[in-house]
């Protein structure tokens, strides 16, 4: 079966007045059904830009980008996409925030309105439909943001440093409680960091990404010896420090090369 | 007497704060009415050309009973609130058509630049021309003075709406057009009602520059009519007039835009 998601060779430049930079250069790895992947590379080394390109938001320059097979053009697969900020409308009610996909898509149906209201049961937001977005706490704002994407039941998801925007306390609980729900829906995912312990406790596999022009420096599988894998227990898990020093070193060896 | 908590002496000091402001302010509108008075009974200032409070209320009566002054404010009120009404839904609409086609905007920005600049006083005389000495030509010199600076201002704000949201109704499988529906239009409502206060008071303006040129009717030809004639009591009540209206219209407004935002 072919893989849910597979880049090959892209190859993208940024262009402005004054020339030409080169962003992205032959990258090619794929993602498999159900398996949660990390992209990590020093910042602004072009991480966004593939997720973008994944989205359809852009078309490289070279290269393809293959949804189980099918160019992502021709494909009706549905990918979610998280973005930094969660961008709850303070216009609209939590409930009117999470129904917009499915409001913009047309599909609204009392079906899908009652999974998402069993989403906002499950994830702690049930009592909150009718609650401006400006009444939440960060973390409950990325969780809605979370049953946005979920609502219109993508066949993976897009993670863009998804909690740069929260502080420490609150980034460790969210990460934790999304990369719970992710797995407990079965997403396949692939997150976008510049934070290695995030990768390492959220990932099956660590994608390393060198400065630009972006390339694939790196995969690291991430093989932890504890009983029920969450965010949170990974972190205690023996291999967790390996793991780290490994990233860490092969992140150096680039910005010294 | 019971000891009072930090918080309830807080507020008390608030609301005397406040009190005192109020008081202050009807203290200083009832002295300068007060001093006008005494200086124009005294003779300390010609009261043919200075008029005074009381003079100036004796005209209303006698204008309202016997010479339609409610007709005139009627006229200029009428005039104002319909060039508010297009300048609104116009230079929403045109805000709207700028954002759809980004190069019309690029190729326009220099034209709307000078004409918003351009002091729309000196069209006034051009708009009589052409369109005669009508309500309409009124109506016109009022939306003059608003349109441009409306339009760029609105048009700024849209702009301004932060990218990411854009790119959130992008990634929703969303078009422009969602994006134009879900995302603009709200987002600009606090700009739409923080232009409409400019706007009313602009209107006024030029439906007031409008009137002193071709009108027979209204609170600005009331102003050059009396001018004219000397009969300054009538210059100074029409100006007092549009005090009132200026006031009432901005705070309409205000009002509104209080009421949305405690809404939201």
């Amino acid at each position: 079966m072919d893989p849910i998601l597979e880049l090959k060779d892209i190859c993208l430049s940024y262009h402005s007045m004054e020339g030409e930079i080169p962003a992205l250069s032959h990258i090619s790895f794929t993602v498999e059904k159900g398996e949660f992947v990390a992209l990590v590379g020093p910042s602004g080394c072009g991480k966004s830009t593939i997720l973008n390109l994944i989205a359809g938001l852009i078309t490289p320059e070279g290269g393809s980008v293959l949804l189980e097979g099918k160019p992502a053009q021709e494909s009706d697969l549905y990918v979610g996409y998280m973005l930094q900020k969660d961008h709850l409308f303070e216009w609209r009610t939590l409930w009117q925030n999470v129904m917009l996909g499915l409001e913009i898509q047309k599909k609204v149906t009392p079906e899908r309105k009652a999974r998402v209201m069993q989403l906002l049961e499950d994830y702690g937001l049930g009592g909150f439909r009718d609650v401006r977005p400006s009444q939440l706490s960060g973390g409950m704002r990325q969780r809605a943001a979370l049953i946005r994407t979920l609502a219109l039941d993508p066949a993976f998801l897009l993670l863009d440093e998804p909690f740069s925007a929260l502080d420490y306390q609150t980034r460790l609980k969210v990460s934790d409680d999304i990369g719970t729900i992710i797995r407990r829906e079965q997403r396949t995912a692939l997150l976008v960091t510049h934070d290695i312990s995030e990768a390492i406790s959220m990932a099956d596999r660590v994608i390393i990404l060198t400065a630009g022009p972006a390339r694939i420096q790196k995969e690291v599988p991430i093989r932890l010896s504890v009983s029920e894998r969450t965010p949170m227990s990974s972190r205690s898990a023996p291999e967790f420090k390996t793991y780290f020093n490994e990233i860490w070193k092969e992140l150096n060896t680039d910005a010294q090369a | 007497m019971p000891k009072l908590s930090t918080q309830e002496n807080y507020i008390r000091s608030q609301k005397r704060t406040r009190r005192i402001i109020t008081l202050a302010r009807l203290a200083l509108f009832l002295a300068f009415l007060g001093l006008w008075e005494f200086a124009a009974d005294t003779g300390m200032i010609d009261s043919f050309i200075f008029s005074s409070p009381s003079r100036i209320a004796e005209t209303f009566v006698s204008m309202w009973k016997k010479e339609a002054l409610g007709l005139q404010i009627g006229v200029t009120l009428l005039e104002t609130l319909a060039s508010f009404f297009l300048v609104t839904g116009l230079s929403l609409a045109s805000a709207v058509l700028l954002w759809l086609c980004p190069r019309l905007s690029q190729v326009l920005e220099p034209y709307l630049v000078v004409l918003n600049s351009l002091p729309k006083s000196a069209l006034a005389p051009l708009l009589i021309v052409w369109l005669g000495a009508n309500m309409r030509t009124i109506i016109v010199a009022g939306m003059s003075v608003a349109i441009f600076g409306s339009v760029i201002s609105l048009y700024t704000g849209f702009q301004e709406i932060s990218p990411d949201k854009l790119k959130l109704i992008y990634t929703l499988g969303g078009t422009r057009r969602h994006a134009l529906l879900k995302v603009i239009l709200p987002a600009s409502i606090p700009y739409l009602l923080s232009n409409m206060k400019v706007n009313i008071g602009l209107c006024l303006v030029g439906v007031i520059i409008g009137e002193f040129i071709g009108a027979r009717q209204g609170l600005g030809y009331l102003i050059i009519y009396g001018s004219q004639v000397f009969k300054l009591h009538m210059v100074m009540m029409s100006i007092v007039i549009l005090c009132v209206i200026a006031m009432a219209l901005y705070q309409t407004i205000n009002l509104l835009e209080k009421y949305y935002l405690k809404k939201l």
